[in-house]
């Protein structure tokens, strides 16, 4: 299988976004309801069905495809809105539902049979017998591997799958296996999995002490660091903790996934398809990362050299760059 | 109602063979649990220690009348941890899916879903059940209300929730314990070794709120439901689970087999847990609807 293109999917938080993200060369968007559906249930993102229905018809009208996430774990005795959910994005013409719960994921191959079903990450499906479920009982088509895995190790499961993959290409470095993770719950109450946002804003505040800037998530004090020091929004995984009587980021550095080096590795993977995450950043962020993305993909199907370094340093988080598990060091 | 069933959770610390051995024998021998999970749940670099007295206890386990289930990983990623997997499928031994892996390599064989596996919902439950589950462990971020509708319409399904231990937060592919020693997994010396009930992580200002446990991270209190077993009952749970810590499993048993038997009030269990359970918070906020590392006074 020779794949001419890797496919730039592209964040659509918003309706603007979306049209920023179109008119900036994305092949394919990605956007969710503005309810508990999907994993970024953000006070000032997404879409009702009517904007939908117009993402739609303007990515349609630019050749554009349009991928609905509806991605969290409904709560038990509440599956409507869920399966609401997937019939509006079949209803507005979207060209496939990115889906993790397994009673989601039936619900749409019985009710929506024609509508093309992606695997969110939220899944975590990181080997080739998970990935083979979801192609056996859900007709999956494609899967948005978890950020967990080494350019070999992608390679490996493409080769005995023969899935269509989507990988992270930039955004921020998700050191848990994602949809698994209760980290903000046990701070916040408020389910990830369930309520779509990872330490929600209204849990999150900021206070000056002595000079240093204190982050907290609910009641619990995530990370002090100096003004204009790098830091990242205080999820629990970016957070600093002592061990040993030792301070550090445990979990993950304030750094961001920029892996705009290796695409040529990943399309020799036999990637299909690169994911840039952040539907909750800016249009400006969007614009520009769309960009220099489709520049380094035109330059990379011509057959040039890609030479993007240090581009993007305003866009990543904590504006320090890494290739995450694409490395195998970084475990 | 049938009798409630109490577990003991898969070990998720990684103790030396010959503690882990002893720890099994003492189980088999005196405490009141109907279920054992055996089996490594968190890093298969552990394994080799883990299998060297699998055998010996299994077979104590059963010989003393234990079901024992095989607990398997929660995060698989490579060929070598699939195959694993696939060579107990065709065993003697039930097994516990802690990853969507483990359920397609059983192709429809008997088995228990773990908490790894996220079932939050009854569209879930029935996929599952519909892949040959037999009980279901349900995720410990669950809370009551939820556990009501998925436990409550479970027909014979069993369903099984963690009634006592630190509870599990996250699993990764990087791991901590190694991170927190200046090492890499890949380089890990399995350095998780030397710390039998995880590693402690403070917030910056003092708070003890996580534990390490290589590459995964559970809480730092203690999950204690013994005043919702009542609750958890009439919710349509059977089975309910401990899991292991290095401090007296076979009291800790004891105590919970009282209760759940209606020979004890959970008052004067309370009381007596506390003198066994060691400094450890205790927390239950999940299960309430508030934040995990909350504890929420039940209801008498």
């Amino acid at each position: 299988m020779t794949i001419r293109y890797m496919e730039l999917v592209c964040p659509a938080g918003t309706p603007a976004a979306l049209r920023t993200a179109v008119d900036g060369g994305a092949d394919t968007v990605y956007c969710g309801f503005r309810d508990c559906t999907n994993a970024r249930n953000y006070p000032g993102l997404n879409f009702d069905f009517d904007e939908l229905c117009e993402g739609v018809a303007y990515a349609h009208a630019r050749d554009c495809k349009v991928l609905v996430a509806i991605n969290t774990f409904p709560r038990a005795g509440d599956e409507g809105p869920w399966h609401r959910a997937v019939d509006q994005a079949a209803a507005a013409g979207a060209d496939a539902v990115i889906l993790a719960d397994l009673g989601v994921l039936a619900y749409a191959t019985r009710a929506q049979p024609q509508l093309r079903r992606h695997l969110s990450v939220q899944a975590s499906a990181a080997n080739a017998p998970s990935i083979k479920f979801y192609q056996q009982q859900f007709g999956v088509r494609r899967v948005v591997l978890p950020r967990v895995l080494a350019v070999d190790e992608v390679a490996e499961l493409i080769a005995d799958t023969g899935i269509e993959t989507e990988v992270f290409a930039f955004g921020s470095v998700g050191p848990m296996s994602e949809g698994r993770c209760f980290l903000s719950s046990y701070l916040t109450g408020l389910s990830p999995t369930s309520e779509g946002a990872c330490a929600p804003a209204s849990h999150v505040a900021y206070s000056e002490v002595g000079g240093r800037v204190l982050s907290r998530l609910g009641d619990v004090t995530l990370n002090s660091f100096a003004r204009g020091e790098a830091a990242a929004y205080p999820t629990p995984c970016k957070g600093r903790y002592v061990t040993h009587g030792r301070s550090s980021y445990l979990f993950e550095e304030p750094i961001g996934l920029n892996a705009i080096s290796i695409l040529a590795e990943l399309k020799g993977a036999g990637v299909t398809a690169l994911k840039i995450e952040g539907r909750q950043r800016s249009r400006a962020y969007v614009a520009e990362v769309v960009a220099t993305f489709r520049r380094a993909l035109d330059a990379l199907d011509r057959g040039d050299v890609v030479t993007p370094v240090g581009t993007l340093h305003g866009s990543t988080e904590g504006g320090r760059e890494t290739r995450g598990a694409y490395e195998k060091g970084w475990r | 109602m049938n009798a409630p069933r109490l577990t003991l959770g898969p070990l998720l610390f990684h103790w030396s063979a010959s503690r882990r051995r002893d720890f099994y024998f003492r189980i088999a021998d005196e405490a009141p649990v109907d279920t054992v999970y055996v089996g490594e749940v968190v890093c298969s670099k552990r394994e080799p220690m883990v299998e060297a007295v699998q055998d010996e206890v299994i077979a104590r386990l059963r010989a003393a009348g234990k079901e024992v289930v095989l607990s398997t990983l929660a995060l698989v990623t490579t060929p070598r941890e699939v195959e694993r997997i696939r060579e107990r499928v065709d065993g003697e031994l039930l097994l516990e899916a802690n990853d969507v892996a483990c359920i397609q390599l059983l192709g429809g064989r008997p088995h228990v879903v773990g908490p790894y596996v996220n079932v939050f919902n009854e569209g879930a439950r029935e996929v599952v059940v519909g892949q040959g589950a037999v009980r279901i462990v349900l995720p410990i971020e669950m809370n009551i209300t939820s556990l009501r509708v998925v436990a409550g319409t479970a027909g014979s399904t069993q369903i099984e929730y963690q009634v006592f231990g630190r509870q599990p937060l996250s699993v990764a592919m990087r791991c901590y314990h190694a991170r927190a020693n200046n090492l890499t997994k890949d380089h890990c010396q399995i350095i998780c070794g030397v710390d039998p009930e995880g590693l402690v992580a403070e917030t910056i200002d003092g708070l003890e709120l996580l534990t390490v446990n290589g590459t995964q991270t559970l809480t730092r209190g203690n999950g204690v439901l013994l005043g919702e077993l009542g609750l958890l009952r009439e919710a349509g749970v059977t089975h309910f689970r401990l899991s292991p810590q290095e401090l007296d499993m076979v009291a800790v048993a004891a105590l919970y087999r009282e209760v759940l038997d209606g020979r004890r009030e959970v008052g004067e269990a309370v009381g007596a847990l506390r003198a066994v359970a060691g400094e450890a918070p205790w927390i239950n906020g999940f299960l309430h609807g508030r934040p995990g590392r909350q504890w929420v006074e039940p209801r008498a």
